[in-house]
Order: C-alpha cells, then structure tokens, then sequence
C-alpha cells in the first residue's frame, strides 16, 4: 500500500518547494497588490534596479516607526532632476507609502521618514527621473514588533 | 493644533543645501485598527504635505497610512534668497495646519 506522506513531509516539501520559488524568482518579483500599485506610479515604463540607496534598519523591534531614507545620486539641474520618490510594502493592508515630490530646487535628492510595518517585508523605493525612467532600490525588514492592527 | 517642530537653518549661504527636518503631532490613524468591540477605527492621516519657498513649491509628500505616527519628513532645499518657507500639511476630518520659518540668505 502506497504510504501517504506525513504533515512534516508535506510541509519540508512545501517548504522546500517554496525555497526554490524564492531564489529562482526574478529582479522584482513582489506579490502582486505591490506591483499593481508600482504599475499604477510608473505605467507601462521599465522599472530598472539601481541608483536608488534605500536605507531602512535591517531589523526593526518597533514596526510603528521604522527611518527611512531614500536618496538618489543626480546633479539635481533643471534638466536632470529627480522627480519624484515612491515607497511601497509588500504586506501592509496596503502597498503606497509616500510619495516624495522634488525637483532643481531641492539641490540633493534624499529624504527621509519614519514607516510603519505590519509584518517582517520587503520595501521599494523607485526614483523618477526627470527623462521620464524608473530606478528602484528594495530592502528587507525583520519585524520584531508588527505595527497593530488592533486597538491599543 | 496640532504641535509641530520645524528646523530651518536661520542663515545660510547663498546657493548653499539647506536640510529641512519637520515634526507634527499626529495620531495618523490607519483606518484598518479595528476597536476592542471590534468596530473598525475610521482613518484619521495627514494625506499631504507641501513646502514653498516664497511662494514657490519645492517639495511635496502625499502620505498614505504606513507612515508612522507624529510624521517625520526630512528633505532639503537650496538657499536661493533670503523670505519665507511656509509648510502646509492637510489630512481627513479637515485637517489643515499652516506654519512658516524665515531664511536669511547672504
């Protein structure tokens, strides 16, 4: 008689399975509540990694206020500029963050906030330069303490 | 009203890179708490904020509910002449609060 595989089995399979999902996934595979809300900044334009520097603590004990700082390197002129800066998560009740609106006037192209964070995720931060493309930067945050969804 | 803590440097430089560092008191309420009762908490947040520099836009921040209580925004400017940085932050339940901080420029 064939042996069903025990719940452990089934689960270090999964597991496993899902292992290679992650590692095999490609540049900016993020799940898809988040690439909707990215399709919907940048349209149909091509995201491109790099350029952005996303710094976030790599471990938060308070997912209620994470820093954030996004910065990008450009010479801030009226015909090279950054745009605009948006930030997404991965899973909080939902993806936009904050969108960051500059230009030549703000002579560097770094700011910087404090997030909140429901679970331990994956954070982007995409520049928009002033010829029209998209660089991305993402960062991963382990949450110690999920910002509440429930009444303190 | 809301408290708010605003640093501008009072003198720079002309052309100089000025960081801007704001604080306003805010509950920032996300609107997907739910209560003890289990009634969901409608959302109370700051939705915009808006930085001009002697009347001209220089910065903007279109917040959504992940950003943490009491918003924190950082961001800089270059010293162009010496008037008046106005910060505006508007939000849900007709929130709206308007402060200014003076530059010389030289």
């Amino acid at each position: 008689m064939r042996r069903h595989p025990s719940r452990r089995e089934f689960l270090c399979a999964a597991g496993a399975g899902l292992t290679a999902l992650v590692t095999i996934r490609p540049a900016v595979a993020t799940p898809a509540a988040m690439q909707d809300a990215i399709r919907a900044v940048v349209g149909t334009a091509p995201v491109t990694r790099g350029r952005v520097t996303l710094e976030l603590p790599p471990l938060s004990e308070n997912g209620n206020a994470v820093p954030l700082a996004v910065s990008l390197e450009s010479p801030m002129t009226a015909a090279e500029h950054v745009r605009a800066i948006h930030v997404f998560t991965e899973k909080n009740p939902q993806p936009d963050v904050v969108t960051f609106r500059l230009g030549p006037r703000a002579g560097r192209a770094r700011v910087s906030t404090r997030i909140r964070l429901a679970d331990t995720q994956t954070v982007v931060a995409i520049g928009e330069l002033s010829d029209g493309s998209f660089w991305s930067a993402e960062a991963a945050v382990v949450v110690t303490l999920a910002a509440c969804l429930e009444d303190t | 009203m809301a408290e708010t803590l605003i640093s501008v440097p009072p003198r720079a430089r002309r052309g100089e890179i000025v960081e801007i560092k704001t604080l306003i008191s805010h509950v920032m309420e996300t609107g997907y708490r739910r209560s003890h009762l289990g009634a969901r908490i409608p959302r109370d947040i700051i939705r915009l904020f808006v930085c001009t520099y002697n009347g001209t836009e220089v910065f903007r921040a279109e917040l959504h509910p992940a950003i943490a209580a009491n918003p924190f925004i950082a961001f800089s400017t270059v010293a162009t002449e010496s008037g008046t940085l106005t910060f505006e932050w508007t939000g849900d339940n007709g929130f709206s609060v308007r402060e200014t901080a003076e530059i010389r420029v030289g």
